[in-house]
C-alpha cells in the first residue's frame, strides 16, 4: 500500500517535472530562436553592405590581384626584394632605394599617362596611341625653352607651362578628329602617331638635346634633402588635381554617360562633342607632364626612343583596370594601380636577371594570363561555377533535413 | 489568273528572347496580284518578310510556293524559290552603269559576254518602260528609277514572287506613279507582289487585296473594294468603330483660356515634317496621335529641339525665345521623355540615382555638382513618391524592369520641375498596373499646374488623359479635337482622312 502511494507520488512529481522541463525548453527555444533571428538579420545587414561595397570596389580586384600575384611571386622567390633603404647618392643627398621604390618612380610616366587615357577611354569608346609621341612633342617644347635661356626656377615653369599649352593644341586637334569629325579614334590618333616624333625633332633640330642643372635634377630625380624621388611626388600631385577635378566637377557624370549612351546625353543637355574634346585635353596636359618628367629623368631628349611604345602600356594599364575599353564607367585609380602592376612585372623580370632581350616576352605572357583571367568567358565561367556550388551545398542541406 | 495561288504561308509562328512577335499567321498570294501587307510598326510585317526571305529562321508553320512545300534557311535559298526584295533603301552600286548592277552576282550568267549582257539589260528595261540606257551610270539616275532598276533585276531572275518594302518613301508623287505603272505592268505578267507601305492612299492606289497584321498575329485578309480606308485603320488599330464613342471625359474648359506656356508658329526640323503650328497652356493635357510614322514624336522632338530645328518662331510664356538644342529647352522649363526608353532614355551602366540626377545635375552646371547627401534626398524621395521597386539607389538601372526604369526617366523630369513636361510614349511595354499609375499622374501634375504633352499609341489612354488632341497623317497635323469631339470615331476618321 505504502509502496504503491510512493508510486502515485512519484507519477506526479515526474510529470510535474516533464511539464516545468517542457516549459523551460520551450522558452530557450523561442529565447534561442529570438536571438538566432537578430543575429541573422544584423548578420544579412553586414553581407548587404559588405556586398554593396564589394560591387562598388570590384573593378578594383583584377589590378589589386595581379599585384598580389607578383607580390607573393616575389616574396617566394627573394624577400629580400621588397628591402627599401636610405642611402647616400653622389649628390651626397640622402635618398630612397630599392626595388619597391624603382616601381613606384619608374611607373610615373605610364602612371599619369594611363590617368588621361581613362578619361578618353571612357569618353570616346577608344583609345589614343599618339600618346607617346605627343609626349615627345611636349618634351621638345620643354627642352626648347630651357635651352634657349639660362634655366632657373622660373624659366622651368615658364617651359613647363609653354609645353602644357603645347600638348593641349595637339589634344585638341585630336580631339577634334575624334568628336567633331565622328573618326574612330585609333584612326584619328595615328596621324599624331604618324608624323608626332618628326614634329618633335623639328623643334629642337638636334639628334639628343641635352638640359643639365641641379633644378633639373631635382624635378627628374630628387630635390636636395628629400628622400622620395620627384616624379612620385608628381604622380600624387596629378592624381590629387585628377581627382579634385572629378569631385569639384561633374566631369565623372558627364563622361560616364556619353560614354554609355550619347544619344540620351544630348537629349539630357549635355554636349558630347565638349566632353569628348574636355578628355583629349586632360590626356593632352598628361602627356605633357609625362614628357616633361621623362626629359628631366634622363636630361635629355632622345626623339627616337622617348616614351617608347608606352600608348600600349597605357592602354594595358586601363584594362587591367577593369575599365570597359568600349567606354561608359570607369575608376581612375584601377588604371593607376594597372600601370604599377605592369612596371612591377617589368623589374620582377629584372631582377630575375632576364636578359633585357627577352623581357618583353615574359611580360607578354603575364599580361595573357590577367587578360584571359578578366575576361568575360571566364569571369561567367567562374560566376556559374560558384553558382553550382552554392546550389550543390543548398541541396546537401536540404537533405540533410 | 488571279486565282492561282502562288505563295501559301500556313501558321507561321516566330519568338525573340521573351517576346511574341509572330504566332499562326496565314498569308496567300496569288499570281498576277498586288497584295499590300499592313500594320503597325511592331505588327509584326519585317518580321514576316524576312522570315519569308530566309533572314530569320521560323518557329512553327510551312511556306510553300506553288503548291510545293520550300525551306527557307537562307536569302539565298528565298532567290532560288524565286523570292526577290526590293529595299526600301537602295541596295545597288551606284557607282556602276545600270546593266552591272543588273547582273553582278548572278553566277548564272558568268559566261556571257558584256556586249550581249548590254543588249539583254536594254530589252529588259524597254519591256518595262523604266527610263534608263544600260551605259548609264545607275548613281545618275533618280531614286525612283534606281528603284526601278532594283525591280527589273529581280525579274530578270525570275522572280515569281516580289516583295517591295516600302518602295514609296522617298519618292515624289509622279515618281511613285510611275513605280505603280511598273508594279501593274508586273501584275499583268503574273508576278506576285507583296506591297509593304505605311501611305494608306497609296494601298488603295494599287493594291488587289490587303492581309493585316496586329501584335504578331493576323487580322484578317480583305479585298480593296471590300475595305473602306476608316475600317482599314481601324483593324489595324485593333478597334470596333461602333460601341466605343463613350470614353469622354470630363471637359476641362479652363484649359482653353490663359496665356499659353509655350507657343510656336510654322515650327519644322529636318526631319521632313511638315511645318506645324501649336501651343499649349497652363494645366492642359494634350497629346498628338496618329499612326507609328505620322511625325507625332517628330513634332515633340522639334519642339525639345532634339533634332535640327530648321524654322518657326517660339515664344515661352509669351516671350520670345531660341531653343535649337535640348539644353536650351530644359533652361526654358521643358521637360522630355523620350519615346525610344532604351537608346534615347536611361544610361544603362549607371546607378538608378545617377539616372534620376542627371538632368537636374545638367541644369545645375558643370562646376556644382550635387553633394550625397542632396542625392540621397531627392532619389529617396522620388523613389518613394513614385514606387520605384529597386534593391537600392545604387542598383544599375539595366537590372530594373521595363516601368520601373520608365518611372526613373520620369523622377528624372520631375526633379527638374518643369512647367512643360513632354511624355512621348511613357506607357509603351510597361504594366497595366504602371500604365494607370502614370496616367494618374499626369493628370495630378496638370492639376497642379504643369502643363503636358501625352503621346500613346493606345487612343483609350489619349481620350483618358488629354483635354485636346492634335491628329496627325503623313507628317502633317489634319485636325484637332476637343471637347465633345473627342471620341475613338472621330480621331479614326480624322486619321482616315474623313470628316472631322
Amino acid at each position: 500500500m505504502k509502496r504503491f502511494a510512493s508510486k502515485i507520488k512519484w507519477s506526479k512529481y515526474t510529470q510535474l517535472l516533464k511539464t516545468k522541463w517542457s516549459k523551460y525548453t520551450q522558452l530557450l527555444k523561442t529565447k534561442w530562436s529570438k536571438y538566432t533571428q537578430l543575429l541573422k538579420t544584423k548578420w544579412s545587414k553586414y553581407a548587404q553592405l559588405l556586398k554593396a561595397k564589394g560591387r562598388k570596389h570590384a573593378q578594383l580586384l583584377v589590378p589589386l590581384l595581379s599585384i598580389l600575384l607578383i607580390a607573393v611571386f616575389n616574396l617566394l622567390r627573394d624577400p629580400s626584394f621588397f628591402s627599401v633603404e636610405i642611402s647616400k647618392n653622389n649628390l651626397d643627398n640622402p635618398v630612397l632605394t630599392g626595388n619597391l621604390i624603382s616601381i613606384l618612380n619608374g611607373a610615373s610616366e605610364l602612371a599619369v599617362i594611363s590617368m588621361g587615357m581613362t578619361l578618353v577611354t571612357a569618353a570616346c569608346g577608344g583609345q589614343d596611341i599618339s600618346v607617346g609621341a605627343l609626349g615627345t612633342i611636349a618634351a621638345s617644347v620643354f627642352v626648347k625653352i630651357l635651352r634657349d635661356g639660362q634655366i632657373t626656377a622660373g624659366t622651368i615653369v615658364l617651359a613647363f607651362l609653354a609645353c602644357c599649352a603645347a600638348a593641349m593644341v595637339f589634344g585638341a586637334f585630336n580631339g577634334t578628329l575624334v568628336s567633331v569629325f565622328k573618326i574612330q579614334p585609333m584612326i584619328a590618333t595615328l596621324v599624331l602617331f604618324t608624323c608626332g616624333r618628326s614634329v618633335a625633332y623639328w623643334i629642337n633640330g638636334g639628334a639628343t638635346p641635352t638640359i643639365e642643372s641641379p633644378l633639373i635634377n631635382a624635378v627628374g630625380s630628387f630635390i636636395p634633402g628629400c628622400p622620395v624621388p620627384t616624379p612620385i611626388l608628381i604622380v600624387i600631385a596629378v592624381g590629387l588635381l585628377l581627382g579634385a577635378l572629378l569631385r569639384f566637377t561633374t566631369l565623372g557624370l558627364y563622361t560616364q554617360t556619353v560614354g554609355i549612351n550619347q544619344r540620351a546625353a544630348r537629349l539630357n543637355g549635355i554636349n558630347p562633342t565638349l566632353i569628348k574634346l574636355a578628355s583629349f585635353l586632360v590626356l593632352g596636359l598628361c602627356c605633357a607632364v609625362a614628357g616633361c618628367i621623362s626629359a628631366s629623368r634622363l636630361g635629355l631628349i632622345n626623339h627616337e626612343t622617348m616614351l617608347q611604345e608606352i600608348e600600349m602600356d597605357a592602354i594595358l594599364a586601363v584594362a587591367i583596370g577593369g575599365n570597359a575599353l568600349g567606354g561608359g564607367k570607369f575608376r581612375i585609380t584601377g588604371s593607376v594601380l594597372g600601370a604599377y602592376a605592369i612596371q612591377a612585372l617589368t623589374i620582377t623580370l629584372y631582377a630575375m636577371k632576364v636578359p633585357s632581350t627577352d623581357v618583353k616576352a615574359y611580360k607578354a605572357i603575364v599580361i595573357i594570363i590577367i587578360v584571359v583571367i578578366s575576361s568575360p568567358v571566364v569571369k561567367q565561367a567562374i560566376s556559374r561555377l560558384w553558382a553550382k556550388v552554392k546550389e550543390n551545398s543548398q541541396k546537401k542541406k536540404e537533405v540533410a533535413a | 489568273m488571279q486565282d492561282k495561288i502562288l505563295l501559301s504561308m500556313r501558321g507561321i509562328g516566330k519568338n525573340f528572347p521573351g517576346v511574341r512577335a509572330l504566332h499562326n499567321v496565314d498569308f496567300t498570294l496569288r499570281a498576277g496580284e498586288i497584295h499590300a501587307l499592313m500594320g503597325e510598326n511592331g505588327a509584326g510585317k519585317s518580321t514576316l518578310i524576312k522570315v519569308l526571305t530566309g533572314v530569320y529562321g521560323k518557329d512553327a508553320g510551312t511556306i510553300s510556293i506553288e503548291g510545293k512545300e520550300v525551306f527557307i534557311r537562307s536569302p539565298q535559298d528565298a532567290q532560288k524559290a524565286g523570292i526577290s526584295t526590293v529595299y526600301q533603301e537602295i541596295t545597288l552600286c551606284p557607282n556602276l552603269t545600270v546593266a552591272e548592277n543588273m547582273f553582278i552576282g548572278r553566277d548564272k550568267n558568268v559566261l556571257v559576254g558584256w556586249g550581249k549582257r548590254y543588249r539583254r539589260a536594254g530589252e529588259i528595261l524597254r519591256n518595262l518602260n523604266i527610263p534608263a540606257r544600260p551605259r548609264q551610270q545607275l548613281g545618275a539616275c533618280s531614286l525612283a528609277v534606281q528603284q526601278m532598276v532594283a525591280i527589273a533585276r529581280a525579274v530578270d531572275m525570275d522572280c515569281k514572287v516580289l516583295i517591295l518594302d516600302e518602295p514609296t518613301s522617298s519618292l515624289d508623287d509622279k515618281e511613285v506613279e510611275m513605280l505603280f505603272t511598273l508594279m501593274r505592268d508586273l501584275r499583268s505578267q503574273g508576278v506576285g507582289i507583296i506591297f509593304v507601305t505605311h501611305f494608306l492612299e497609296q494601298v488603295y492606289a494599287v493594291s488587289d487585296r490587303i492581309t493585316v497584321l496586329r501584335n504578331g498575329e493576323l487580322v484578317g485578309e480583305y479585298e480593296v473594294e471590300n475595305l473602306p480606308q476608316v475600317e482599314l485603320v481601324a483593324k489595324m488599330m485593333g478597334k470596333e468603330l461602333q460601341g466605343l464613342s463613350d470614353l469622354k471625359q470630363d471637359d476641362n474648359e479652363a484649359a482653353f483660356t490663359g496665356t499659353p506656356v509655350y507657343e510656336v508658329a510654322h515650327l519644322t526640323s529636318t526631319t521632313g515634317i511638315a511645318p506645324f503650328d501649336f501651343s499649349i497652356r497652363k494645366g492642359e493635357v494634350n497629346g498628338f496621335t496618329g499612326l507609328l510614322g505620322s511625325g507625332r514624336s517628330e513634332s515633340v522632338r522639334a519642339i525639345f529641339g532634339a533634332d535640327r530645328v530648321s524654322g518657326g518662331t517660339v515664344q515661352v510664356e509669351g516671350k520670345k525665345a531660341r531653343i535649337s538644342n535640348p539644353k536650351q529647352a530644359m533652361k526654358r522649363g521643358i521637360g522630355y521623355l523620350p519615346e525610344d526608353r532604351k537608346a534615347d532614355g536611361i544610361i544603362a551602366d549607371l546607378s538608378v540615382r545617377e539616372n534620376i540626377i542627371l538632368a537636374l545635375q545638367v541644369m545645375k552646371g558643370f562646376f556644382h555638382p550635387l553633394s550625397q547627401k542632396e542625392q540621397d534626398a531627392f532619389v529617396d524621395e522620388y523613389i518613394r513618391a513614385l514606387d520605384i521597386k529597386t534593391a537600392s539607389a545604387d542598383t544599375p538601372i539595366k537590372s530594373l524592369s521595363g516601368g520601373n526604369q520608365q518611372k526613373v526617366i520620369l523622377a528624372r523630369w520631375l526633379l527638374t520641375h518643369p512647367k512643360y513636361l513632354i511624355l512621348d510614349e511613357p506607357t509603351r511595354g510597361i504594366d497595366v498596373g504602371t500604365k494607370t499609375e502614370i496616367q494618374r499622374l499626369v493628370r495630378r501634375l496638370a492639376k497642379d499646374g504643369m502643363s503636358v504633352t501625352f503621346i500613346s499609341s493606345e487612343i483609350e489612354e489619349m481620350l483618358r488623359t488629354c483635354s485636346r488632341l492634335i491628329v496627325m497623317r503623313d507628317r502633317r497635323i489634319v485636325g484637332e479635337l476637343r471637347g465633345t469631339k473627342l471620341s475613338q470615331d472621330n480621331v479614326m476618321r480624322t486619321i482616315a482622312g474623313g470628316e472631322q
